[in-house]
């Protein structure tokens, strides 16, 4: 496969960072200053609201897209272009095709996913949905419309399962990357469903899924086996992604479509078993994951009441125990998929929000944690937005 | 005919808890709302023209679960947001 260009590489940041916070329960902006020391958390927005994903347009810098639904009231998008100061709704949220009368359609319950597309695409996005749906939208976020076969190929269906294939939160369509070289070259994950490429705009997809295990020896070969929770493609190196799966964490390095399990590397007595996955903005062999428990009954909660990230500088040939500011015992914690992002300042900034409502950031690349927040309802995601 | 909005609807009708409006269905009767709130509809209504799970829609206190139902002018209609969850 050939790139046209390079890729344009991460600047280090200098400004004010803000951390875009998605709960069970409404939306939050945290506020740094300069230094990332002192943070001012925002009143909360839609309150009562369920945000699954808030995300800055990192090309103009002004415009938020959030994800939005209530307990009672069906999906949809809301858009501030002022920095989170004033919101819209979208004037058509993602939904799927309506079916002929006698037929069984899909219907969007939430949007999971938001992703801002190449930095030559001007106000074009996608959207992934539960159940699993790829949505674009080219205004910025005002309309959106299904995009791909894969919402209604066959194949994809079958592989994308019911909704008691997916998470109990419903079967989702996460990980929306593209290129930063090729605005036709994406990815995208579903759990359950795999891993996928495309090469030619979405037009046609094709599972990525070599390497990558499955629970209780389930056929490999087949996408619905596989629960990819989160797919990171490194900025200044493309052709490199990690991934942490519901089976361990992975690396992959084009042009090989074998995912190699760099999680056989991590202490035993902790595991490779987690959600979330951050690469470095700058270093394609440093990243960093938060492991959680993944043994009986999978807790799914810090192994043994004791939180910590890990990081690995070399591309995952070995790992690093990040803990020091966290609680010593008895915290059991959650870190969704979404919840743990970075910054690009030097050192790299790290962030992460636990289910319990708590946000830690680290100034300097998980050395040393403080918390920032407490006392938030549930948190779903966690971005940060360079100002 | 009055329509009596619930509290996670009001962002859309400015607060109010009733509005007036027309529709010979209530399909129509839902359209029309959502001309003069847009997104009203989608809230409440799905993609494959379904009442949405958790909402019960009552037509002079009788639950409606077909959008072809006809409305009589004077008939009042109920919006309820019922059991999702704490």
């Amino acid at each position: 496969m050939q790139r046209p260009t390079k890729p344009t590489l991460t600047q280090t940041a200098t400004g004010r960072v803000a951390l875009l916070v998605g709960t069970r329960k409404g939306a939050f902006i945290l506020r740094g200053d300069p230094t990332r020391r002192t943070w001012k958390l925002s009143a909360p927005m839609f309150l009562g609201h369920i945000i699954h994903h808030m995300v800055l347009d990192p090309r103009d810098r002004r415009t938020i897209v959030m994800a939005a639904r209530t307990g009672h009231l069906g999906p949809t998008i809301f858009r501030s272009t002022d920095l989170g100061k004033t919101w819209k709704e979208a004037r058509k949220p993602p939904a799927f095709p309506k079916v002929p009368d006698g037929q069984i359609g899909r219907v969007v319950d939430h949007v999971f996913w938001l992703t801002p597309c190449h930095a030559n695409e001007a106000n074009v996005w996608y959207a992934g949905t539960s159940p699993q749906g790829l949505f674009r939208s080219d205004d910025g976020g005002v309309t959106w419309e299904p995009f791909s076969s894969i919402n209604d190929d066959p194949q994809y269906q079958a592989w994308m399962g019911t909704v008691q294939d997916g998470t109990p939160d419903g079967p989702k369509l996460h990980s929306i990357l593209v290129d930063p070289r090729d605005r036709k070259h994406l990815y995208f994950a579903m759990s359950g469903g795999g891993v996928h490429e495309s090469t030619d705009g979405g037009k046609t997809f094709e599972p990525l899924i070599e390497g990558l295990d499955t629970v209780e020896g389930f056929d490999p070969s087949v996408a619905t086996f596989h629960d990819p929770h989160c797919v990171r493609l490194c900025a200044t190196n493309p052709d490199r992604l990690y991934q942490q799966n519901h089976c361990g964490i992975y690396r992959l390095d084009r042009p090989s479509n074998e995912w190699v399990r760099i999680g056989k590397n991590m202490a035993q007595e902790i595991g490779d078993i987690g959600f979330p996955m951050v690469v470095h903005p700058r270093d394609a062999d440093i990243a960093w994951v938060f492991p959680m428990d993944g043994t009986t009954v999978w807790p799914r909660v810090s192994p043994g009441g004791k939180p910590a990230a890990y990081v690995t500088k070399n591309a995952g040939r070995s790992w690093v125990r990040l803990d020091k500011g966290f609680p010593r015992a008895n915290s059991w914690w959650t870190v969704k998929r979404q919840a743990m992002t970075s910054d690009s300042h030097e050192p790299v900034g790290l962030y992460l929000g636990t289910t319990s409502g708590e946000i830690w950031a680290s100034r300097n690349g998980g050395t040393n944690w403080t918390c920032l927040v407490r006392n938030l309802p549930e948190i779903y995601s966690v971005e940060t937005a360079e100002l | 005919m009055t329509v009596h909005i619930p509290s996670p609807l009001r962002s859309y009708t400015g607060k109010k808890s009733t509005v007036e409006a027309e529709g010979s269905t209530l399909d129509d009767l839902l359209r029309a709302l959502d001309q003069r709130y847009p997104g009203f509809r989608f809230r409440i209504v799905t993609e494959q023209e379904a009442i949405r799970q958790h909402i019960r829609i009552f037509v002079d206190g009788v639950q409606e679960r077909d959008l072809s139902v006809t409305l009589r002018p004077d008939d009042q209609i109920h919006i309820i947001c019922a059991l999702s969850g704490g």
